[in-house]
């Protein structure tokens, strides 16, 4: 490799071999006016950013982005974690895929590209699920970015960096950044753990859509997208009973389409398209490459903030909204609020009013569907006993007989609960009070 | 287990099932359709890069741009940069390799752009821009040009000038350290249709103004307290609400509840007549009947938006030459002119009832929306005659206009100006008071960026910043600001840069497929607070 006339120009300083880093240096070791006092320009702060470790969850839509930006922000130890094999329908946005690379693992062709690309980088993939690390592996990285598209993901990351966090040990605080997106909006923030707002203290503002209720799709249905979802969960059941719906594979989509459409001309309902099956049953959420870009180097602006000190963080919530009628396009950037009731951060319980003569079953059922809680299969005891588990099969048995009480049976009025969720390792405490 | 399965047919192929390319570009058809993607595939996108040689000339800023609109599948690509690779472009710019150093930026970047699509193509120019600008018609093949700062004045004159007269759509893009900034120049006149306004802004139910058959429908319901529980928790709560509408005006002299306090009392009058004494307790439709009321009992809706367009010269004086958008406007106001009220939308939201109730109703919400929609259309065909005009509009472009006619968009460049940016280079004095009096309302600060970008934006006559507030925290605001952008002597980050050429592929896509709205003037981002504003300049 031929050395550049440039380099030899440099005083064999840390800086030798950096000329390609001259506008990021710039930004490193000139003062700004908003920098605060804790930032050092100069080769302190470029070593901290070449040694820090950090963490990429997604290789998906924002994971491709966030990879690319972290590489072009001078990071040079980076691990991306991806469970997902490249599809077809990544290729319009997902841009370190080819079409020859459809089938292979999301996480190590990302990351084989962009070290090609960037000489001087380091990315570790790792194709497999986030569960399957434990803390001590997440407590190598210097900070973890997210992107992902699963709620569930980012709440198990979430518990288990404020899980981690040891107020002896400062290093035990891993910053977490999250990006998300949905058409021509996104958001990003930034969460440190215990010490501000975090994914589960923000639930609420991302709230599941309304199920339609089973009587409608069974009896009376309307839009095309009853046909769909009756197709979907009870003709499904009913005709192809034992067989495992895999929504990928097309001639099961083949088949929920031509159920459906069949459903709806029996009831004369206009609009059932393959597409709009296909949306449905795997619930798509539209996504084009500009908004993952807008929101992927927002989150890696904080990164590089964070770990250079160069200005401030964001503090630390920013919602984009691309498609606004009026303006055009807005930021929102805001604190979102830090609860102390939160089940992961907060040290209190939850309050929740129930009715009292609802049986433990729909309450369960509804745990799925409050934008508070949104757990699919919850296990519940109170600080005297067990009421309900999902597993083991012997306990489940033991404890199946309480689905059928009522509440008031169960519970005193204020009495708190304990509630977990095989999604995640961590208990929710709520308090249960009577509608009055 | 098998002998539990339901003997079936083998599933016949689907009718619809989605070409190789649907399948590619799915999650961007759910959202602007066939229709936008058509549009996309037919334009060619040019990005200029200035070679005023500043830094890395916001460069980057516009290749990921590029690279946002190459990936949805715009049909071309063209690049006009005239610099040659260096160190410090393979550091912020994905699209060169350690191999690209010392050859052509343009070239290089489109080669390596090129990979993420085959299906787009991709030019490069690189002789100086004062080479070939100049050059008779070397600017035709563009329907969208992003310009990446700085650029000489008289360079970013003649391509404002050019986009102007040719209506020519361009957004002039400056990124800087921490600072980023484009500007939207646009045409004259720019309509949009399909405005994708909000779904729960869009309701037009008619309720006050109904026509014979719905009308018909609520005669049918007869005395709803006679009917068994069933049917009663299943009637529409439109159908419920037009039927005590009829008893509200017996006996408010024919006149529909309109303050808040006679819809509170119209409220408690529909909540009347729910039955509580079934086993669920309430009636679903009487709840969503009670829940409409104040939103949907009142005067069909004219969006502000096609009041203005009904008020433009372009909607009266028509000529052969007219865009198609025109003619049908035209027809619009003529319809509207005569019934008071807009072509009805036609859609329906979900509601409690029973299958057939609700088709019923969507029928005649359907049926009545085509009989508007057919009235349009021959109004729209007797233009066409009068003005001798050849091909005639397509049925499928009226229609699309009467169902979003309340919501139709068109924004406006009357007095064609050009870019902030460019006025300020020529010290326009007009565009100088006006950034000191929006500093006045800028709560957020977000100004200084602007200004901090383009103080030097004619280096011979640099912006005197200190006449534009007499304020101090202004002053300071703007001191600080300036020395950010300086002490980065034209630099980007590679982030700000992917930010702001995030959204200006956004825009680009709006301004090509002419849907959703885009920013009308110039949007700011602010990567140390990450905030942004829009500001028109």
């Amino acid at each position: 490799m031929s050395i550049s006339i440039a380099s030899l120009l440099t005083n064999g300083s840390a800086t030798a071999g950096r000329e390609r880093w001259g506008y990021l240096d710039k930004v490193l070791s000139t003062t700004s006016p908003y920098a605060g006092e804790e930032f050092v320009p100069g080769e302190e702060t470029i070593n901290a950013l070449e040694t820090s470790r950090v963490l990429v969850i997604g290789a998906g839509g924002l994971g491709c982005e966030i990879l690319k930006d972290l590489a072009l922000s001078g990071f040079k130890d980076i691990h991306v974690i991806d469970m997902d094999t490249i599809d077809v329908s990544n290729l319009n946005r997902q841009f370190l895929f080819r079409e020859s690379d459809v089938g292979k693992s999301k996480a190590e062709v990302a990351a084989a590209f962009v070290e090609r690309r960037v000489p001087g980088v380091k990315i570790t993939p790792y194709n497999g699920k986030i569960q399957d690390k434990d803390e001590e592996y997440y407590m190598q990285f210097k900070l973890v970015i997210c992107g992902l598209d699963s709620i569930e993901a980012r709440r198990w990351i979430n518990a288990t960096l404020v899980d981690m966090v040891d107020m002896e040990n400062p290093e035990s605080l891993k910053p977490l950044i999250d990006g998300g997106t949905e058409g021509f909006k996104g958001q990003a923030r930034v969460i440190l753990p215990t010490l501000t707002s975090c994914i589960e203290c923000q639930l609420s503002m991302h709230a599941p859509r309304a199920a339609v209720p089973l009587c409608t799709l069974a009896t009376i249905p309307r839009q095309p997208q009853h046909c769909i979802e009756w197709a979907h969960i009870i003709a499904w059941e009913e005709q192809r009973k034992g067989e495992t719906l895999d929504t990928d594979d097309p001639e099961h989509i083949s088949w929920l389409y031509a159920t459906a459409l069949a459903r709806a001309q029996e009831f004369n309902i206009p609009g059932v398209t393959y597409s709009m099956t296909q949306g449905v049953v795997k619930n798509i959420i539209p996504a084009i490459a500009s908004t993952n870009a807008i929101i992927a180097a927002a989150c890696c602006n904080e990164a590089l903030k964070i770990a250079t000190s160069c200005a401030p963080f964001l503090e630390n919530y920013m919602m984009y909204t691309g498609d606004s009628n009026d303006s055009g396009l807005y930021t929102y950037t805001f604190a979102a609020e830090k609860k102390d009731d939160c089940p992961v951060c907060g040290n209190l319980a939850q309050d929740i009013t129930v009715d009292p003569d609802m049986r433990l079953e729909e309450f369960l059922a509804s745990l799925a569907e409050r934008a508070e809680a949104q757990l699919k299969k919850p296990s519940i005891r109170t600080e005297a006993r067990t009421l309900y588990v999902q597993a083991p099969k012997s306990l489940e048995e033991q404890t199946r007989p309480n689905l059928a009480k009522r509440l008031r049976d169960l519970v005193s009025d204020g009495e708190e609960v304990g509630i977990s969720d095989t999604a995640f390792q961590i208990s929710f405490k709520y308090r249960l009070f009577f509608q009055k | 287990m098998t002998t539990e399965i339901a003997p079936r047919e083998v599933t016949p192929p689907p009718l619809q099932a989605p070409t190789a390319k649907e399948k590619k570009y799915d999650r961007q058809l759910r959202l602007w359709a066939a229709s936008g993607q058509r549009a996309l595939e037919e334009s060619h996108v040019l990005l200029v890069v200035g070679d005023a040689n500043h830094g890395s000339n916001s460069s980057v800023a516009g290749v990921e741009a590029l690279k946002n609109l190459i990936l949805p599948s715009v049909g071309s690509f063209t690049i006009a940069d005239s610099a040659q690779v260096t160190e410090l472009d393979l550091g912020i710019n994905f699209f060169l390799e350690t191999d690209s150093l010392h050859k052509s930026r343009a070239e290089e970047t489109k080669r390596l752009l090129s990979e993420l699509n085959p299906d787009v193509t991709g030019h490069a120019i690189t002789a100086p821009l004062a080479e070939w600008l100049p050059v008779e018609g070397t600017l035709t093949p563009y329907n969208l040009i992003l310009v990446c700062a700085p650029v000489p004045t008289e360079i970013l004159q003649r391509i404002s000038f050019y986009a102007l007269q040719n209506s020519i759509p361009t957004i002039y893009v400056q990124s800087v350290g921490f600072y980023a900034s484009f500007s939207i120049q646009l045409p004259a006149e720019f309509p949009i249709v399909d405005t994708h306004p909000d779904p729960e802004s869009t309701q037009d139910l008619r309720l006050l103004a109904p026509w014979p058959e719905l009308e018909a429908a609520v005669d049918s319901l007869g005395d709803i307290s006679s009917l068994p529980d069933h049917d009663h928790g299943h009637i529409p709560y439109i159908l419920l609400l037009l039927y005590y509408l009829r008893q509200w005006k017996a006996s408010h002299d024919g006149s529909p509840p309109s303050s808040f306090k006679e819809k509170t009392e119209f409220r408690d009058l529909v909540r009347s007549g729910a039955r509580t004494d079934n086993p669920e307790g309430g009636e679903e439709n009487f709840d969503e009947a009670c829940a409409a009321v104040l939103k949907s009992i009142g005067p069909p809706p004219v969006g502000s938006g096609c009041k203005e367009m009904i008020a433009m010269p372009s909607c009266a004086n028509l000529t052969a030459g007219s865009a198609n958008f025109w003619i049908i406007a035209n027809a619009i106001k003529t319809f509207y002119d005569t019934h008071g009220v807009l072509p009805l939308p036609g859609s329906l939201p979900d509601m409690k009832a029973t299958s057939a109730e609700y088709i019923k109703l969507q029928g005649i919400y359907k049926a009545k929306a085509r009989s508007d929609v057919a009235e349009v259309t021959a109004t729209v065909r007797q233009i066409e005659t009068s003005l001798s005009r050849e091909a005639p509009i397509a049925d499928s472009e009226i229609e699309a206009f009467c169902r979003n006619a309340s919501h139709v968009r068109v924004l406006t460049n009357p007095s064609h100006e050009a870019f902030p940016s460019l006025r300020l280079a020529g010290g326009d004095a007009k565009t100088i008071s006006r950034l000191a009096s929006l500093l006045e309302n800028d709560w957020e600060a977000m100004l200084p960026v602007f200004i901090a970008l383009n103080a030097k934006v004619n280096p011979s006559q640099p912006l005197d910043v200190t006449s534009l507030s007499s304020d101090p925290e202004t002053q300071e605001n703007l001191t600080k600001a300036i020395a950010e952008v300086e002490r980065l002597s034209g630099g980007e980050l590679h982030n700000i840069s992917s930010v702001i050429g995030g959204v200006v592929a956004q825009e680009s896509i709006k301004l090509l497929t002419r849907q959703y709205v885009p920013v009308d003037g110039t949007c700011v981002f602010d990567g140390i607070r990450s905030k942004s504003d829009v500001f028109k300049i």
